[in-house]
């Protein structure tokens, strides 16, 4: 794979091939699969997130964006069936249950979720890895959580999604600590992307890597969403990793969100002034 | 299934037998009955994990302080009681906690599995097969399989009640990766009943096969962290494994220098600083009974004529003799 090459020699715009056609409706065509209705979570006034609605349709890439503090995590996190909302429903439309009100289901049923139709990518990988046990079982764990029981074929697929995010498959027996940080990264999108998820939730994955490394990931990260078809939702505060992945983007500042749109035209015509002003922090060169 | 259960809690506790000062078999009735009443959740929901009010025992944790609780609280004083620690009745804590109920409840105390009403055990289940109105205690240091992958009691409770036990099969791809093998060798993980996965006890794996359907009522106790749990007689016990990689027990290619067995669990013995050994049957009384019927390293096919049955009626004779000589030395 030449990625490197494509991400640093073109200039980040051209990147979304693809979107142009996604964004004149196709997706409309289906049913949302995750329709989120007036979530609110403050921890305090001003501190969480309040009043969000959106619908997420397959195939699509939301992008959240914002400040820190501004709320992003947090609606991550109620998103994810990980923190109860004080009040709204998400819903989500899942391959084995149907429809499904998230926090009005049975905990049985959303925990089935998370290790099947969800992954969660968190902002540091020893949050999302077991760092005592090797990759090849970090890999293998949500199979064997969803009843494989051959080891044989549980190695095969770990030594195949190794390979799909780039990392030699003879490090398989090494553990996550001995890892880099973005092999970390990647593997932990790997562990996630084994049981073929639908959707994915997304939290800083490019946090704390240095540029190149970063450029890398992204690539993987385009690549693997556009060939396995995933809906992601990705909270990010780097407006770069914003624009390469994400076709819509949602602005948050303290709590709620102040401007959504498609990707380009929020950040190459921002109407609302904190966007505005985010957009022209980026530095120009 | 309970009956035999049922039959040695309703018992009347009298408190004539036993030391001077303490009730019988020492705990106090209060807690006996809290500890028949988790003991009774437990057999009902097999392998589940019933948390109790441990109480004191004049023993150190980690001594066998959880056996000890279930052994006094179903103890009467019809009861034969055998103790074993690693198969063998005359180590440290085998005898002082047969000592201590002697003692305490003054009941017949023994080393011959095929005497006992109740047998306490630490890390073996006896070689011979047990019958169903027997009770094996199990004394437990950890209860809960699920702990090394999950350090929180909140989570593995709740993977507990949905079943959620991928994360066990983690433990065996780590010795298939690292070892070629599943190299877990004692303390292996096994599901109860379809239902509820179980710490066995740090018994070897040697012995998982024999709780599978076991005649006799299995009772765990883990007095440190206070949990009861049980496997009912007739109860469907099965090892974790991966398909490609079956649960498979130990096996020697000795076989015990005293009484030739090639069947039984082995214990390796060093002699001497020149790096000799010998294996022997960790489970003592079962060597024994080997020799008395015949069986040696030179002979392990045994005498002629001298079949397990025709020995029972010469054991029967020697059994008694055998209590009343322990009962004296106490």
């Amino acid at each position: 794979m030449n990625a490197i090459q494509n991400v640093n020699g073109q200039p980040l715009k051209g990147g979304k091939d693809t979107s142009a056609e996604r964004q004149a409706g196709k997706w409309q065509d289906d049913a949302p699969l995750l329709s989120v209705r007036d979530i609110c979570k403050f921890y305090a006034p001003g501190k969480g997130c309040g009043d969000v609605s959106f619908d997420l349709y397959p195939g699509e890439v939301l992008g959240i964006v914002g400040e820190s503090g501004s709320g992003k995590s947090t609606l991550l996190s109620t998103l994810s069936a990980r923190l109860q909302p004080d009040s709204g429903q998400v819903i989500y439309n899942s391959a084995q249950f149907g429809e499904l009100d998230l926090y009005a289901c049975d905990e049985a049923e959303r925990r089935v979720l998370m290790r099947s139709e969800w992954g969660i990518v968190h902002q540091h990988a020893r949050d999302g890895l077991r760092m005592n046990v090797s990759a090849g079982a970090n890999i293998g764990e949500r199979l064997m959580a969803v009843g494989e029981r051959h080891y044989g074929s549980i190695r095969e697929k770990a030594e195949e999604w190794l390979t799909a995010v780039e990392i030699d498959t003879g490090r398989i027996d090494d553990r996550p600590s001995q890892f880099s940080g973005g092999m970390q990264q990647r593997l932990q999108i790997a562990r996630n992307l084994v049981t073929h998820p639908k959707l994915i939730f997304m939290d800083e994955p490019t946090g704390g890597l240095d540029v190149s490394v970063q450029a890398r990931l992204l690539d993987l990260l385009r690549n693997l969403v556009s060939q396995l078809g995933l809906s992601v939702i990705i909270v990010t505060h780097d407006l770069a990793v914003a624009r390469l992945l994400a076709h819509r983007l949602m602005v948050m500042r303290r709590g709620e969100v102040v401007e959504t749109g498609l990707t380009d035209q929020v950040l190459d015509d921002p109407q609302h002034p904190y966007t505005q002003l985010l957009v022209s922090s980026i530095l120009q060169n | 299934m309970s009956s035999q259960l049922s039959s040695q809690l309703n018992k009347p506790a009298t408190q004539t037998a036993g030391a001077e000062g303490y009730n019988f078999a020492y705990l106090d009735e209060q807690s006996k009955r809290m500890i028949r009443r988790a003991m009774l959740k437990a057999v009902a929901i097999p392998g589940y994990q019933v948390p109790f009010g441990g109480r004191e025992m004049p023993l150190p944790h980690g001594w066998g302080t959880g056996g000890m609780q279930l052994t006094a609280t179903v103890i009467g004083e019809a009861d034969t009681l055998k103790v074993i620690d690693q198969g063998a009745d005359d180590t440290t804590n085998a005898v002082s906690i047969r000592r201590f109920f002697a003692k305490t409840a003054g009941v017949a105390t023994t080393e011959h599995t095929a005497d006992a009403s109740l047998i306490q055990t630490r890390h073996r289940i006896p070689e011979r097969q047990l019958r169903n109105d027997q009770i094996l205690i199990y004394q437990v240091p950890i209860p809960e399989p699920l702990r090394f992958i999950e350090p929180r009691e909140t989570e593995t409770r709740k993977m507990h009640a949905l079943r959620e036990y991928g994360a066990m099969q983690v433990k065996l791809y780590e010795d298939v990766a690292r070892f070629g093998h599943i190299a877990t060798s004692y303390d292996y993980p096994v599901m109860v009943n379809d239902r509820y996965m179980m710490d066995p006890s740090p018994i070897p794996k040697f012995d998982n096969p024999k709780m599978n359907q076991m005649p006799a009522l299995q009772l765990f106790g883990a007095g440190f962290e206070k949990r009861i749990y049980a496997v009912p007689p007739y109860t469907r016990v099965v090892s974790l494994d991966f398909d490609d990689y079956p649960f498979e027990v130990q096996s020697w290619e000795e076989s015990c220098s005293i009484c030739g067995s090639d069947h039984s669990f082995l214990d390796e013995v060093i002699m001497d600083d020149a790096g000799n050994k010998m294996f022997v049957c960790s489970d003592t009384d079962y060597c024994r009974e080997r020799v008395e019927q015949g069986f040696t390293a030179e002979n392990p096919e045994g005498q002629q004529g001298l079949t397990p049955e025709h020995n029972q009626v010469q054991q029967e004779n020697k059994k008694q003799d055998d209590t009343k000589a322990e009962e004296m030395a106490l």
